[in-house]
């Protein structure tokens, strides 16, 4: 069950109907929310937020630890900002995987107005989720080790940089809920156009709007509980998300990236030397022209019978991972594939609609 | 996606069962439950004391403004839009862009379900407010006035208004939300509809609840709600909205009770972030204030109007609450040297220009509503430097016609009213450069009257003579007649004869033009504002170094310019400023330790200050006002 946003459909009968079945969706979770906030009670709070007390505190307490980011887009219906934070006190940030890093001038402005740039570490695409790295030290930031568990009817601040609203020194945004229901997304899969398939909490605030990706979601103490997802829209009933995916889902897979591992990162030190390296040739691979200084990878054509053929690469496909190494763009497909022999089986991460596919390809020898 | 950002009267379709649930006041209850995080109580137990306790707090807050929210109804039915009464005489502020909608007379809506007459009062096109008058009654419940400074992102706040126009009974929705950010900026249209040092609040604000209140927790009015980003989503909020904030309220309300169209403030430079942070002049006009107090090119701003700037938006900002004509202090630094001064704001539209677009029938607006739930179509902004503000399409503005229809009892209203009602039509006059010419009058027969009960000087129309002592020491004398000025001072005699200019001679010397002023000063005592040349009411203001503001009205006489500010409260004429041209440094009389004598109170103190200087201190030991002879 999910429930939904109060968005307001267009007034025929049928959205009508369709409306009010979500409203009543939502009164249910409502009812929920308030039976469990009754047995569930809080333990001591650092921060008074009993009552009509105000959450200033929590708030000027998490604000230091929320980045706006600022990078490529800015055309169309591509927003050029996004939201983050920070996940160690050496400038490790987390962010949203979006096309808003396809830059190589990424610029992370901390909530005191300082402004650096954004280097990306990893990524992880079944997460849409980036780290960061910002030259800056003594930070404050969340702890990512330390999930803290929330359910229906927790209390929560959502902290992004929505609509752009703030720049330079002026703190990102705020704005209060519900967790409406802990659920998963691939209960709705082709629903929602979206590579997660996990747990998620879902918010009965208009927390994801554009530019919240990446933004921090805490409870009433400023405990953070997961990170804001991008604006998802049910393809079956129009009706906008608000979600949030919980810390302890993606904190092993971050921490991997933070030190380097997999699930994918950017290869540090110098490209080896490699005298025969394998080719988009000899995979039997075309990408669309690289037109851009970061044009996508996206599979213009497979040669049939080729090695990439056998593997089961579509044209459209858009390439993620060679190995695990993230590639943004046509160039670095081939740099990656520069660093391999000629002979070697790679393993290509795909984006092929909504869906992630791994493949092998192994070449066939060489001259076919 | 750039956002766009939506102004925010009523208009377009209403969804009824959508909208009545979002604004019913069980959610409201309900949300207030779940909120109680730390409330035990066992399965079939009374909910907890602390529950109750903040439950009751919300419904008092709410019951104790309800009154004051009115609900804004425009002229031939199209569309309206909401408003909140801020006196017992029935002034209620409300947007500029719902009374755009509106015209001259509006019906306005209030709890106890009565429709009143209103009448437009004053304007305020580029900070998108409007004063209106309700009519009938003089005991109006108004809204308590809150310091919007004192709000923080994660305070609580609620918006009360007319969303979709809903309340048939007019009984304002309420929704609770909280401060998301403070001292937001959204971009103008053009130079106008900016919004400046604002609150930004998820509590929701929909189309109608433009011009409505948004309240504090304790129920004090803390802004006035009237914009929102939205986006792909459609015009309805999306937990992004915008509203005035109280303190350019404070700032605006004598201002708009002038009836007049008025002004917003600039400084008359231009300043930038540099890569250190530090904000510098990178621009300034050379006739300006600023200029004249100092402030050169690549000067550090520091502080403005009593806060740190720390951005060139900042600075934005808090210029953006204030009308033209005021007077802020600034601290600027130099070559490591800070220099502290009061600065004069120039307006943000050259003499008549607001005026003119006020008369324009078209002012920019209106974008093609897209069909519901379709992303409404994108330019393509320009490509912004990472972390400036990015430039926003300018708010837009639904057209009015298909706008929510209003109750058929009410629309009938209006077919049967279609010249102005009589109670409004007796509280307006138009006139080029004015909202309603009306209230300009009253306000300047108020504060003239009340200078009049401070002494009737209209038979003293001899000479005034008068003499005492100089604080730089030495004596002084004056003479001030019909034809002539004339003052002996330590340094030797001077004087003043009156001709179409007396802007021309500035005598004493160094003091900018005293013998006018007191020329001035004179005239205006005796004879009032009808015989005094052009005299208009601007509205009131602080003046440093006293505690109450002043009302100030504004005059052309003998070819100069000048402005009497008198104690809002007792009517006392405490300064008076000449300004022999219209980019000059005035002399500024201040006027202290007031005397009665024969039933007339005469100033036995002039403070006498020019540019950076005090030129003199007249301490005032005599005075012979003389009665005029028969002609």
């Amino acid at each position: 069950m999910i429930a939904t946003n109060r968005r307001i459909v267009p007034t025929s009968a049928r959205h009508s109907d369709r409306e009010r079945g979500s409203l009543a969706v939502s009164r249910v979770a409502i009812a929920i929310a308030v039976a469990i906030a009754a047995i569930g009670s809080a333990g001591p709070a650092s921060a008074d937020t009993s009552g009509n007390s105000s959450f200033a505190r929590t708030v000027a307490q998490v604000q230091p630890k929320i980045v706006k980011i600022f990078g490529s887009g800015g055309m169309r219906s591509l927003a050029d900002y996004q939201s983050g934070f920070l996940i160690s006190s050496d400038g490790f940030v987390l962010t949203a995987w979006s096309h808003v890093l396809d830059s190589d001038d990424v610029t992370v402005i901390l909530d005191d107005g300082r402004k650096f740039t954004g280097k990306l570490v990893g990524a992880d695409p079944r997460l849409e989720l980036a780290v960061l790295k910002i030259e800056a030290g003594d930070l404050p930031f969340f702890d990512l080790s330390k999930p803290v568990p929330a359910a229906e009817g927790t209390r929560v601040l959502a902290f992004s940089n929505l609509f752009g609203v703030a720049t330079g020194e002026e703190p990102a945004s705020v704005l209060h809920g519900t967790i409406a229901a802990v659920t998963t997304l691939d209960a709705r899969r082709g629903a929602y156009e979206t590579p997660y398939q996990g747990p998620i909490y879902a918010l009965d605030a208009m927390t994801n709007n554009p530019g919240a990706a990446g933004g921090a979601l805490t409870d009433l103490q400023g405990n953070l509980l997961g990170v804001l997802g991008k604006e998802l829209r049910n393809a079956r009933n129009n009706v906008w998300l608000n979600f949030a995916i919980p810390t302890a889902e993606l904190s092993s897979s971050i921490e991997a990236i933070r030190n380097g591992k997999n699930p994918a990162n950017t290869k540090e030190g110098r490209p080896k030397k490699i005298d025969n390296p394998l080719t988009l040739d000899r995979l039997g691979l075309v990408l669309i022209p690289n037109v851009l200084d970061r044009t996508p990878p996206f599979v213009d054509d497979v040669r049939t019978g080729s090695p990439a053929a056998s593997a089961g690469i579509h044209t459209d496909d858009l390439i993620l991972l060679v190995d695990s190494q993230v590639v943004q763009s046509c160039a670095a497909v081939q740099k990656e594939l520069a660093q391999l022999e000629a002979d070697a089986e790679v393993r290509l991460t795909l984006m092929r609609g909504n869906d992630l596919l791994e493949v092998q390809v192994k070449p066939g020898p060489q001259g076919q | 996606m750039k956002a766009t950002r939506y102004m925010l009267q009523a208009t377009g379709f209403v969804p009824p069962a959508v909208s009545r649930v979002a604004c019913d006041a069980l959610l409201v209850a309900a949300a207030l439950l779940v909120g109680l995080a730390g409330a035990r109580f066992a399965a079939a137990a009374e909910p907890d004391d602390a529950v109750l306790k903040a439950e009751a707090e919300r419904v008092a807050a709410v019951a104790k403004v309800t009154p004051t929210v009115v609900c804004i109804f425009a002229k031939e039915g199209q569309g309206g839009g909401s408003g909140v009464l801020v006196s017992s005489e029935g002034y209620a502020l409300t947007n500029f862009h719902v009374t755009r909608e509106a015209g001259t007379a509006m019906k306005c809506g209030l709890s106890d379900g009565k429709l009143y007459d209103a009448v437009i009062v004053g304007v305020d096109p580029t900070g998108d407010l409007a004063m209106i008058q309700l009519l009938g009654r003089d005991d109006f419940p108004a809204a308590e006035l809150g310091d919007s400074d004192q709000m923080h992102a994660g305070d609580w706040c609620f918006t009360a208004g007319n969303p979709f126009l809903l309340a048939t009974d007019f009984h304002p929705s309420i929704a609770w939300g909280i401060v998301s950010g403070t001292h937001r900026y959204q971009y103008p249209d053009g130079t106008l509809l900016e919004y400046a040092d604002c609150l930004q609040v998820d509590a929701a604000i929909n189309p109608g609840n433009s011009g409505g209140p948004l309240f504090n927790a304790r129920g004090q009015l803390i802004g006035i709600n009237g914009r929102g980003s939205f986006e792909k989503r459609g015009r309805v909020n999306v937990g992004v909205g915008y509203a005035i904030s109280g303190n350019q309220l404070r700032n605006f309300i004598g201002w708009l009770k002038s009836g007049r169209v008025v002004d917003h403030a600039t400084l008359g430079a231009t300043v930038s972030t540099g890569e250190d942070g530090r904000v510098t002049v990178s621009d300034i006009l050379e006739n300006s204030d600023a200029y004249r107090r100092g402030l050169r090119i690549d000067d550090e701003i520091m502080r403005f109007a009593g806060r740190d700037i720390r951005s060139a938006n900042s600075l934005k900002n808090i210029l953006g609450i204030f009308p033209k004509g005021w007077r802020v202090p600034i601290t600027f630094r130099r070559d490591g040297k800070v220099f502290e001064t009061m600065v004069r704001l120039r307006g943000v539209h050259p003499e008549g220009q607001l005026a003119e677009l006020m008369e324009e029938p078209q002012m920019p607006r209106i974008v093609p509503k897209p069909k519901d739930g379709e992303p409404k179509p994108e330019g393509e902004p320009k490509k912004e430097a990472p972390g400036d503000k990015p430039k926003k399409e300018g708010p837009k503005i639904d057209p009015q016609p298909g706008g929510p229809q209003l109750p058929e009892e009410i629309a009938r209203l209006f077919h049967a009213a279609k010249p102005l009602p009589p109670e409004v039509k007796k509280r307006y006059e138009a006139r080029h450069g004015y909202a309603n010419y009306y209230y300009n009058k009253l306000n300047r027969d108020r504060v003239w009257k009340a200078d009049l009960a401070r002494g009737d000087f209209s038979s003293l129309t001899g000479p005034w003579i008068f003499s005492g002592d100089l604080a730089a020491g030495g004596n002084f004398s004056a003479k001030l007649t019909d034809k002539e000025v004339s003052m002996a001072l330590p340094l030797g005699d001077t004087k003043l004869e009156i001709t179409e200019n007396i802007g021309e001679v500035l005598n004493p010397p160094g003091s900018g033009g005293l013998l006018a002023a007191l020329h001035l000063w004179r005239k205006f005592q005796i004879g009032g504002p009808s015989r005094f040349g052009e005299v208009q009411y601007l509205g009131t203001m602080p003046l440093e170094g006293h505690e109450r503001w002043v009302d100030v009205l504004y005059g052309i006489s003998g070819g100069v310019e000048c402005q009497f500010m008198f104690d809002s409260s007792d009517g006392t004429l405490l300064a008076l400023e000449m300004y022999p041209q219209t980019d000059s440094d005035p002399c500024e009389v201040y006027f202290g330790d007031y005397r009665e004598s024969d039933g007339h109170f005469l100033p036995y103190r002039f403070e006498v200050r020019y540019g950076d200087n005090a030129f003199n201190l007249f301490t005032v030991t005599k005075y012979d006002l003389q009665k005029g002879t028969a002609k």
